[in-house]
């Protein structure tokens, strides 16, 4: 059953130097607040794995935090380039990043094969690409062609992701740890049924998870974690408690563009800001 | 992002645009109303809700967020924005949007960017330059592309010409075109038609039936065929007579423009 804990003990307890972490979350209900405060205490080693990189890789890899990355689309949603994320394959600063990459469709199904105790995905995909060449990997492939069985025909098998931890933010939690989230609800569910351990950042706890459109409901024996982070997806957003703040994304081009001031931010707005109020 | 340079309409009317307005115009006019659409962010989706706006009010616009038969009402900046799920007929989870809408085959249009394009309609949005391991310049990578150029029944892809855009063979193949000609698709299985047009900022170009290698099929008003070919990083041909594309009309570049207001003060 989930503890209802604060995000600062959540984090300690449950994601450890080396671990593989997937912080989901599909533009809407991004874990900002705890992947800040993943950067504050100073997780090293770490695989992120994550279909959009987003803001919050470029954060967490600019802070050193990770070793190797595992995506599918490493950019600056509608703004441009990840700076961080660009800067630490390019030049591996502050650190080298290995990397292994996927289209979105074989990440969301390599998901899937975790949640579902699979080895394997199979999907029509990567045919012809350059991914299905890059699997020199000292991990070894994790795209392989594979025959049906049944018409003979030629698909594509994808490895499963079991990460040591997932990450996610939602909208509430009951007092029992019940999890309920809504609107675009991305791959958040089997990342979380995929993976050994979970956090869950909740905008509140209430008394009872009355039913919502389209709603996707963790029970609490699911989850490791749950942490009260109010505005913990900022600047992404939860619907019906906040909006994309559009602006930040804009903003954080600058920012993030050269070492220097992205040093300063995260001097200023994680390391002096106690935990939850990044 | 839009282009400074302003291009005088050929013609009686005092109304002038810009290549990049012409590019967007030209993309949303190749849709059809009551079609469905997977839509890219950037240059695509400005099209496609532009095409909703004005001829194509029942085009149902699919997102990679699993947003299916979304109506913004503003250009989102994302494919995730919240006003997507908000007017979306149905809001599906990502590993459904790929496996159960995308994958079959259901989609009429995939409408999708580029970094680089090459003459057989290959997309590159992963690196250029410099080997895999250490690429001169890392792009953002896949996203829904892949599967998007295999599995839509046809691609359009929209990206602004250049010599760097342009090449006799990208990088590296984030997306399959044509692959290296004639009779790849299927040796593939990739089970889509695949790319059927490259809109840009100077013209239309599409594939030659026999060779699959694009080529320059329209013009848009004032452009000289010269000017395309200088732009093209490979030996461009040009169909024996290029039509000229008819230019934006004031109706279409107001409602555009409404649109790109809207989302540019939505960044301030």
């Amino acid at each position: 059953m989930a503890e209802i804990v604060s995000l600062a003990e959540a984090v300690e307890r449950a994601i450890h130097d080396g671990d593989a972490v997937a912080m989901e979350g599909f533009t809407h209900l991004i874990p900002f607040a705890a992947g800040h405060e993943v950067i504050r205490q100073r997780r090293r080693d770490l695989t992120l794995i994550r279909m959009t990189p987003d803001l919050i890789y470029d954060q967490l890899i600019g802070a050193g935090c990770a070793r190797k990355l595992i995506f599918s689309w490493g950019g600056n949603p509608g703004v441009g380039s990840l700076h961080r994320f660009r800067d630490a394959v390019e030049h591996s600063w502050p650190v080298p990043l290995e990397i292994e990459e996927h289209s979105h469709a074989g990440m969301a199904n390599r998901y899937v094969a975790g949640a579902s105790g699979l080895p394997f995905a199979v999907l029509r995909g990567y045919n012809g690409t350059g991914l299905e060449t890059l699997n020199d990997l000292p991990e070894g492939a994790t795209i392989k062609p594979i025959t049906c069985p049944f018409t003979g025909e030629t698909l594509t098998a994808v490895s499963a992701i079991r990460p040591d931890v997932a990450v996610i933010h939602a909208q509430r939690a009951d007092r029992s740890g019940n999890v309920q989230l809504w609107g675009i609800t991305g791959v958040q569910k089997e990342a979380v049924l995929a993976s050994e351990r979970s956090v869950v950042t909740v905008e509140e706890i209430v008394g009872e998870l009355d039913p919502r459109p389209g709603a996707v409901v963790l029970p609490g024996w699911t989850v490791s974690f749950v942490a009260r982070a109010p505005g913990g997806a900022h600047p992404s957003y939860a619907l019906g408690y906040s909006a994309r703040d559009n602006d930040y994304y804009v903003a954080w081009d600058a920012i993030a563009r050269e070492r220097a001031t992205f040093t300063r931010w995260l001097d200023e707005q994680i390391y002096a800001v106690p935990a939850g109020q990044s | 992002m839009m282009s400074q340079a302003s291009v005088e309409q050929a013609g009686m009317s005092e109304v002038s645009y810009t290549a990049d307005e012409m590019m967007t115009v030209s993309a949303a006019r190749a849709l059809r109303d009551g079609m469905t659409c997977f839509v890219g962010i950037g240059l695509p989706s400005s099209a496609a809700n532009l095409a909703r706006a004005t001829h194509a009010p029942s085009l149902v616009l699919i997102y990679e967020s699993g947003t299916i038969g979304a109506k913004p009402a503003q250009l989102p900046l994302s494919i995730g924005d919240g006003m997507l799920a908000a007017t979306a007929d149905a809001v599906v989870s990502v590993p459904e949007i790929f496996n159960y809408w995308l994958q079959p085959g259901r989609i009429d249009i995939g409408f999708l960017g580029a970094a680089q394009i090459d003459k057989f309609g290959n997309i590159n949005t992963t690196v250029i330059g410099g080997d895999y391991g250490n690429p001169k310049v890392r792009l953002p990578g896949a996203g829904g592309a892949p599967e998007i150029a295999a599995s839509c029944r046809e691609v359009i892809v929209v990206v602004r010409q250049s010599r760097r855009s342009f090449v006799e063979r990208v990088d590296f193949v984030t997306s399959v075109g044509y692959g290296s000609g004639p009779g790849d698709r299927e040796r593939l299985g990739l089970t889509g038609a695949g790319p059927k047009k490259v809109i840009t900022d100077l013209g239309i170009l599409e594939p030659d039936p026999e060779t699959l290698e694009f080529t320059l099929t329209g013009l848009y008003p004032g452009v000289a065929a010269s000017a395309v070919k200088e732009r093209t990083g490979w030996d461009l041909a040009i169909a024996s007579d290029p039509e000229i594309i008819v230019a934006p009309t004031p109706a279409e570049l107001d409602a555009l423009r409404r649109f790109q207001g809207t989302r540019a003060r939505s960044h301030q």
